[in-house]
C-alpha cells in the first residue's frame, strides 16, 4: 500500500538545497516569525523557531502576536571546546540570546531567546568562533556525541576525533548556510548544486550518531539510531560494534510508537566506520518512511521490515560483511563528579549542572563563574550527554585556583548533593519547547527536593538513582533509560515510567499513567521503603524493582498498517 | 462631501438660485444644518413672504452681517465660533459662520465686521485649516482693510511657550492692515469657557453696535440628518459603559498603551472615522488627597464658586485641574509663596523655562516646592476648571457598531519623589469593564476617509497616532473601498509596543491593508548592524519616497496622525524632500505642492 509523502518532504524537495524562502522571512519586519515552511528549513541551520509559551495568552489579548524567538544549537562533535570557544559562546549568551548557554542531553549548547532580527548576527558570530550550526537539526545526522569519560583521556581523544570526522563526512553539501547567514557567494545556479549523500530531500527524520567507550555508556548509545561502541585492547582501538535502531521518541496513547533500543549487529574496523555511517544512512534514506513522519526514524524501518532484512542490505551495499560482534560491558550511563586524573597525567573536573543551564541566578553565578575559569583555564571544556560539564586537561598546579573559582561561583555542589540530584536530567520543555505538554527543567528543582526529603526518610540520600524528566513523549531526556521518568501529560501531571538499569541497556516501563505529583510521590514511597529495606549491596533500584516483580510487564507493541514501499 | 445634484430651486426666481448656492458654497455641515434651521423657523412665522438677510446682495451683504471665521484643530475654535454664531443670530443679526479654509480670500477686503476664532497648534503653528488664510493675512497680497471692525478670539494651551501665537499675529496685522480693533484679542486657555463666555459677550454686544440694520427676526428651528438627535454634548456627556480595557503593549514596554471598548448604545451618538472622543476624567482620588493634604484643607468643606457649591473634594476631583498646570495660576501661586525663583520664571524672557516647568510640574509638584497658604474658596477659584480630553476613535462604526474604540497612552512618571499621571489616561486606566465614563463625540470633518473608495490612502500614525487608522481601515474593509491602503507606523520595540499588532497581520492577509512600513527605533541598536542611528516613521517615507510621490501623483490621500511638536514637523519636512527627490521641485514649489494637498483636503492631520 502506498501514500503519497508527506508535506515535509515536498517542502524539502522545493527548498533549493535548504534555501526556501527563509532571507524574505528574516527581513519581514511585520512578524517576528517565519513562515510555517520556512522554519522547517530552518532547523537543517540549526535553529528551531519557538515562542515564549507562559505569555501567549497575554499576548495574544494585548493583540501582539506570540513573542517569537529562535532557539540555536551547535554542532559540537564529542562536545569539546576551548576556553576562546566558551568566551565566545558566553558573549553570545549575554548580548543576543537570554543570558544562558544550555547544555543540551546531547552534548551540546542552545542558545533560546534569540529575536529574529538577531538570529544571522548570533550565527554569524558563532561561526566566528570556528564553530558551526549547520545540521545540528533537522533531517539529517546530526551532532556526533561521544563518550566524555575523562578517565580514558587517550581513548577519549580517538573518540572525540572520530565524532568530528563522522560528523563532517556527513555533513549537507549544500552552501545554503553560507550564502543565508555568512554572507557567502550566492550559488547563481542551484540546479547545479547536489547533494551525493542525502538527495534533494535529505533524510526521512533526524539520525543520531553516538559513540560509546566502555565501561562508560554515558551517551546511551542504545539511545541512537546509529551507535558505536568502541573496542579498544591494550589502548589500541580495534573498531566499533554497531548497534542499529535506537530511538526514544513515542507518541502518548499511540501502541504503534514506542522507544527501542538499538540492536548490535556486528563489528567494524575503523578505517571502514566512515563508509559504514554512510550506508547505514544511505539504507534509511532509501526505505525510511516519507509519508508519516512518526514513523520515519530508522528503529521503525527495521521494524517495519526486519533486523535481518536490514543488515543483508546494509551488508550489500557494503559489499562485504560485517564481522561478528566484540565483547563489551557497560557499568554506568551517569557521569562520574570531581576530580580524576586521565591516563595522560592531566586532571579533569566534573561539575554537575542542573538540567544543564548555564546561568546566573541568585546564588548560582555559573555563568560568571566559568567565565571566570575560562579566563584561566588552559585546557578544554568537555560537556556530557548527562548534561553535565567537564574543565579537561588541567595541569596539577591549576586545580587549586580552579577549585577556588568553583567554590566561589557555587559550581561545588556535586560535593555534597545527593543520589538523585547528580543524577537527574531534565529536557526545556515550558516555556519554549513547543511541543511540551507538561514542565520539566522548571520543575526540576521542585520535584527533586520533595524526592530528597522522600528518600532521606528512607536512608537514601547518597543512593544513585537515575532520574529523568521529560515534558512529552519525544525523548529529549532519554526518560525511557530513566530508573526513574516522569513523561510530561499535561501541566502538572506525568507518566510514571520505573525500572530502566543504570547502564542504559533497558528501557524502564509504565507504571502509572497520567498521575499529578502527590499520586507519583504516594506511588513511589513503599517503592523506595522496600528498596532500602530489601536491596543487595549495590544493587540500583531500577534492578531491585525488576528483581522483586514490583512492576507490570510491557504493552504489546503494534506496528502500523501502512508500510511505506 | 459628496456633490449633490444641481437643484433647480422652483419656487424661486431666476438669480436666487445662483445667490443661494454661491452662498451655500463651503459651508460645513454643522452650518448649512443651521441655515435650513433658520429657514425653516422663518417659514414658521405667519406672514406674507419677504426678503430676509440671509439672502442680501453681494455688496449690501458684506455690511449688514457678521462674519466668523474659524481655525480649528481639534474642535474647540469651531464650537466656540458655533456659539458665537448662535448668539448673533438670537440678537437677530446676519451672520455667516465659515471655516477658514473654506472662506474666499478675495472677499476680505469688502468685510465690514469680522471675527476670528483661531487655535494655535505644537509650537505656534496654525491648524491646518487655516494655514491658507494665516499666510495671505500675514502675506504681502493682504489687502488693507480700513473699513473693517474686527476681533480675534485665540485658542491655545498655555503649557506651551508660543501660547496662542497665531491669535495674537492675526490681531496685530488686522490692526496693522489698517482695520479697528473691536475687542482685546482674548486668549483661551484649555479651560476655554473662562475667556471664550466674556470674549463671545464682548464680541456680541460689539456687533449689536455695529450693525445698523434690524434684521427679520426668527428662530432656528432644530433639524437634523438623523430622526434621534443625539442630545449629548459637550457640557451633558454620555455615560458610556466600558466594555473592554485591555493593555496592547507588552509587559516588558516601557509605556503602557490601553485599547479601550466603550459602548454607545441607547445614545443615538454616531461618529466616523477620524472623528474625536472627548472624555471627561475625574482626577484620582490620592491625588486629590495629596492637595487637601498639603494645603491643610478640609476635603468636605463646601465651596461656592461660579454659582456652584460642590465639597472642596468634588471640586478637585471632578471640576478642577490638578494635572495640568497653568500660567495664571503659577502667578498666583508665586505671589503667595513669596518665591523668588518662581516670580523670575514669569518674566517675559524665561518663557522657555516656564514651559519647562509647565511640562514637568503638576499642581501638586507646585504645593509640595514652594509651599505656600491658599484657603478653600482661593484655591478653587485660581485653579482651571477641568477640561475633557480628546482622542481620536480607533473604529468604523461600520465594524464595531453601537461601540467606539480609544487607544490611549497612560502617561505615568516618577518625579520630585512621588508618581505622576496624565488625568484621562490614568482615569481611563484604572476603570473596570462595566465602569461608566462621560463621552462626547466631537467631528473632525477634515479627517476623512476619501469620499470615493477608489482612492488611495497613505496614513503616517507612529505611536497611538495610529488609532483613527484602525478606524480607517475597518471603514474601508466595511465599505468593500477598492482603493490601496498604506500604513506607516512606528515606535520603540517591535516585540512590545507594535500597536495592533495581529490585527495589521490579519488585515495584511485579508486584503484591506496593502502596504505595512514600519520604524522601530530602539530596535536597530545592535552592535553587528552598522546603522546605529534610530529610525522613524520619516527615514521610512524618505526611503520609500518613490512610491509615495507615484501613489500622491496618483491621486492618494495622505494623513498624519501623532505628535504635533517633533513627528508631525519631521514627516512634513520628508515630503518636501520626497518631492524635491523625486518631482524634481524645489524645496519652495514642494512646500507649494503640500499647500495645495491641504488645501485639497489630501493631506490632512490630526496632530496634538
Amino acid at each position: 500500500m502506498t501514500v503519497s509523502p508527506s508535506h515535509l518532504e515536498s517542502v524539502k524537495a522545493a527548498s533549493h538545497f535548504l534555501r526556501g524562502g527563509i532571507v524574505e522571512g528574516l527581513a519581514d519586519p511585520v512578524t517576528g516569525a517565519i513562515d510555517d515552511d520556512d522554519g522547517k528549513l530552518l532547523k537543517f541551520h540549526g535553529s528551531y523557531q519557538q515562542d515564549d509559551r507562559d505569555l501567549r495568552e497575554e499576548r495574544r489579548q494585548q493583540k501582539l502576536e506570540p513573542a517569537f524567538s529562535f532557539m540555536i544549537r551547535a554542532r559540537l562533535p564529542g562536545g569539546v571546546l576551548t576556553p576562546a570557544q566558551w568566551l565566545g559562546f558566553d558573549a553570545i549568551a549575554r548580548e543576543h540570546a537570554n543570558g544562558t548557554l544550555r547544555i543540551t542531553s546531547r552534548q551540546t549548547f542552545q542558545w533560546h531567546g534569540v529575536i529574529k532580527r538577531k538570529l544571522k548576527p548570533t550565527i554569524a558570530a558563532i561561526n566566528a568562533t570556528l564553530i558551526d550550526t549547520l545540521a545540528a537539526c533537522g533531517d539529517v545526522n546530526r551532532t556526533v556525541v561521544s563518550s566524555a569519560n575523562p578517565l580514558q583521556s587517550s581513548a577519549h581523544r580517538m573518540a572525540s576525533d572520530w565524532a568530528a570526522r563522522l560528523s563532517e563526512h556527513l555533513l549537507p553539501n549544500t552552501r545554503a548556510y553560507h550564502e543565508i547567514w555568512l554572507d557567502g557567494e550566492k550559488v547563481v545556479d542551484t540546479a547545479q548544486e547536489s547533494e551525493p549523500l542525502y538527495g534533494p530531500t535529505y533524510l526521512p527524520r533526524k539520525f543520531k550518531i553516538g559513540l560509546a567507550i566502555p565501561p562508560t555508556n554515558d551517551i546511551d548509545v542504545f539511545a541512537q539510531d546509529l551507535g558505536l561502541i568502541a573496542i579498544i585492547e591494550n589502548g589500541q582501538l580495534l573498531g566499533f560494534n554497531v548497534a542499529v535502531g535506537g530511538g526514544m521518541g513515542a507518541t502518548h496513547g499511540d501502541p504503534t510508537t514506542w522507544p527501542r533500543l538499538g540492536d548490535v549487529i556486528g563489528f567494524v574496523p575503523p578505517d571502514r566506520l566512515l563508509e559504514l555511517a554512510t550506508t547505514v544512512i544511505t539504507v534509511q534514506r532509501d526505505f525510511g518512511n516519507r509519508a508519516e513522519r512518526q514513523y520515519a526514524r530508522l528503529k521503525y524501518t527495521i521494524e517495519h521490515r526486519g533486523l535481518a532484512w536490514f543488515t543483508a542490505e546494509l551488508e550489500r551495499r557494503l559489499g562485504f560483511p560485517l564481522e561478528p560482534a566484540r565483547p563489551f560491558a557497560f557499568d554506568t550511563n551517569g557521569d562520574r563528579y570531581g576530580w580524576i586524573q586521565g591516563d595522560d597525567g592531566h586532571w579533569h573536573l566534573t561539575l554537575h549542572i542542573a538540567a544543564g543551564r548555564v546561568a546566573d541566578t541568585p546564588g548560582q553565578p555559573w555563568l560568571t563563574g566559568l567565565r571566570e575559569i575560562a579566563r584561566m583555564h588552559r585546557g578544554e571544556f568537555r560537556l556530557t550527554c548527562n548534561q553535565n560539564l567537564i574543565i579537561a586537561g588541567v595541569a596539577s598546579d591549576q586545580r587549586a585556583r580552579i577549585d577556588a573559582l568553583v567554590a566561589h561561583h557555587a559550581l561545588d555542589g556535586y560535593l555534597t548533593q545527593s543520589g538523585i540530584r547528580r543524577h537527574a536530567l531534565a529536557c526545556v520543555a515550558l516555556p519554549t519547547c513547543g511541543l511540551a505538554m507538561a514542565e520539566a527543567e522548571r520543575y526540576l528543582p521542585d520535584v527533586l527536593s520533595k524526592l530528597e526529603a522522600q528518600l532521606a526518610r528512607h536512608g537514601l540520600t547518597d543512593a544513585p538513582i537515575g532520574l529523568r524528566l521529560s515534558g512529552c513523549p519525544n525523548g529529549c531526556s532519554r526518560p525511557y533509560l530513566g530508573e526513574i521518568a516522569l513523561v510530561g501529560r499535561a501541566p502538572g501531571r506525568y507518566d510514571l515510567r520505573l525500572g530502566a538499569d543504570f547502564s542504559g541497556q533497558r528501557l524502564n516501563r509504565l507504571l502509572r499513567q497520567n498521575i499529578d505529583e502527590a499520586t507519583i510521590l504516594e506511588t513511589l514511597e513503599p517503592l523506595f521503603g522496600r528498596y532500602a529495606r530489601e536491596r543487595t549491596t549495590g544493587e540500583a533500584f531500577g534492578d531491585f524493582l525488576l528483581r522483586s516483580d514490583l512492576l507490570p510487564s510491557e504493552a504489546p507493541r503494534t506496528i502500523p498498517a501502512t508500510v511505506i514501499a | 462631501m459628496p456633490a449633490l445634484p444641481a437643484p433647480s430651486f422652483a419656487p424661486l426666481p431666476g438669480d436666487a438660485s445662483a445667490d443661494i448656492l454661491r452662498l451655500l458654497e463651503g459651508l460645513d455641515a454643522p452650518t448649512l444644518w443651521w441655515v435650513s434651521g433658520y429657514a425653516a423657523a422663518l417659514a414658521h412665522s405667519a406672514g406674507p413672504p419677504r426678503t430676509v438677510a440671509l439672502l442680501p446682495q453681494r455688496d449690501a451683504g458684506a455690511q449688514e452681517r457678521v462674519t466668523i471665521i474659524y481655525g480649528s484643530q481639534t474642535g474647540n475654535a469651531r464650537r466656540v465660533a458655533e456659539r458665537l454664531a448662535q448668539a448673533v443670530e438670537r440678537a437677530g443679526l446676519a451672520v455667516r459662520l465659515i471655516r477658514a479654509d473654506a472662506y474666499p480670500q478675495r472677499e476680505l477686503k469688502t468685510e465690514r465686521l469680522l471675527y476670528i476664532v483661531i487655535s494655535t497648534q505644537g509650537e505656534g503653528d496654525p491648524p491646518d485649516d487655516a494655514r491658507g488664510l494665516v499666510d495671505f493675512i500675514a502675506g504681502k497680497r493682504a489687502p488693507t482693510l480700513p473699513d473693517l471692525k474686527f476681533a480675534v478670539l485665540g485658542l491655545g494651551d498655555s503649557s506651551y511657550p508660543l501660547f496662542c501665537a497665531i491669535g495674537r499675529r492675526l490681531d496685530a496685522r488686522l490692526v496693522e492692515l489698517g482695520a479697528q480693533r473691536m475687542v482685546a484679542a482674548g486668549e483661551a486657555d484649555v479651560d476655554v469657557e473662562t475667556i471664550a463666555e466674556p470674549w463671545i459677550d464682548a464680541a456680541l454686544a460689539q456687533a449689536r453696535d455695529a450693525l445698523t440694520t434690524a434684521l427679520p427676526r426668527a428662530n432656528v428651528t432644530p433639524l437634523h440628518p438623523h430622526a434621534a438627535p443625539a442630545e449629548w454634548s459637550r457640557e451633558n456627556p454620555f455615560a458610556a459603559e466600558l466594555l473592554v480595557n485591555q493593555r496592547i503593549t507588552a509587559r516588558d514596554s516601557s509605556r503602557a498603551v490601553h485599547h479601550f471598548e466603550l459602548s454607545l448604545e441607547g445614545s443615538g451618538l454616531t461618529y466616523e472615522p477620524g472623528d474625536a472622543l472627548g472624555v471627561w476624567p475625574t482626577n484620582a482620588s490620592a491625588l486629590v488627597d495629596s492637595v487637601i493634604q498639603a494645603l491643610r484643607l478640609d476635603g468636605d468643606e463646601p465651596v461656592a464658586c461660579a454659582g456652584e457649591t460642590h465639597s472642596v473634594r468634588t471640586w478637585l476631583g471632578s471640576r478642577r485641574e490638578l494635572t495640568k498646570l497653568s500660567r495664571p495660576f503659577i502667578a498666583a501661586h508665586a505671589a503667595r509663596s513669596r518665591a523668588d525663583d518662581l516670580n523670575r520664571l514669569l518674566a517675559p524672557d524665561r518663557s522657555t523655562d516656564l514651559a519647562g516647568l509647565l511640562a514637568s510640574h503638576q499642581v501638586i509638584d507646585l504645593l509640595h516646592a514652594f509651599p505656600a497658604a491658599w484657603t478653600a474658596g482661593e484655591l478653587v477659584a485660581a485653579l482651571r476648571p477641568l477640561a475633557p480630553r480628546l482622542y481620536s476613535i480607533a473604529s468604523s462604526r461600520k465594524a464595531v457598531g453601537d461601540e467606539v474604540h480609544l487607544t490611549v497612552a497612560d502617561i505615568g512618571w516618577d518625579a520630585f519623589g512621588i508618581s505622576h499621571a496624565g488625568a484621562a489616561s490614568s482615569f481611563l486606566a484604572s476603570r473596570g469593564d462595566g465602569a461608566r465614563v462621560p463621552v462626547f463625540v466631537e467631528p473632525n470633518e477634515r479627517f476623512r476617509v476619501p469620499a470615493d473608495g477608489s482612492t488611495d490612502v497613505i496614513m503616517i500614525g507612529p505611536g497611538t497616532g495610529v488609532a483613527p487608522f484602525r478606524g480607517f481601515v475597518q471603514e474601508r474593509r466595511e465599505t468593500a473601498a477598492r482603493g490601496r491602503n498604506w500604513l506607516l507606523f512606528g515606535n520603540r520595540h517591535s516585540q512590545s509596543d507594535f500597536l495592533y499588532q495581529t490585527e495589521w497581520q490579519a488585515a495584511l492577509r485579508d486584503g484591506s491593508l496593502h502596504r505595512l512600513d514600519l520604524a522601530f527605533s530602539r530596535d536597530e541598536a545592535i552592535a553587528q548592524i552598522p546603522r546605529t542611528r534610530k529610525t522613524y516613521v520619516q527615514d521610512r517615507l524618505r526611503e520609500n519616497g518613490r512610491s509615495l510621490f507615484e501613489w500622491l501623483d496618483n491621486g492618494a490621500h495622505l494623513y498624519v496622525c501623532g505628535d504635533a511638536t517633533r513627528m508631525a514637523k519631521d514627516v512634513h519636512a520628508a515630503l518636501v524632500d520626497v518631492f524635491s527627490t523625486h518631482g524634481g521641485l524645489d524645496g519652495e514649489s514642494a512646500e507649494a505642492r503640500l499647500s495645495d494637498l491641504i488645501q485639497q483636503g489630501r493631506y490632512a492631520r490630526d496632530v496634538y
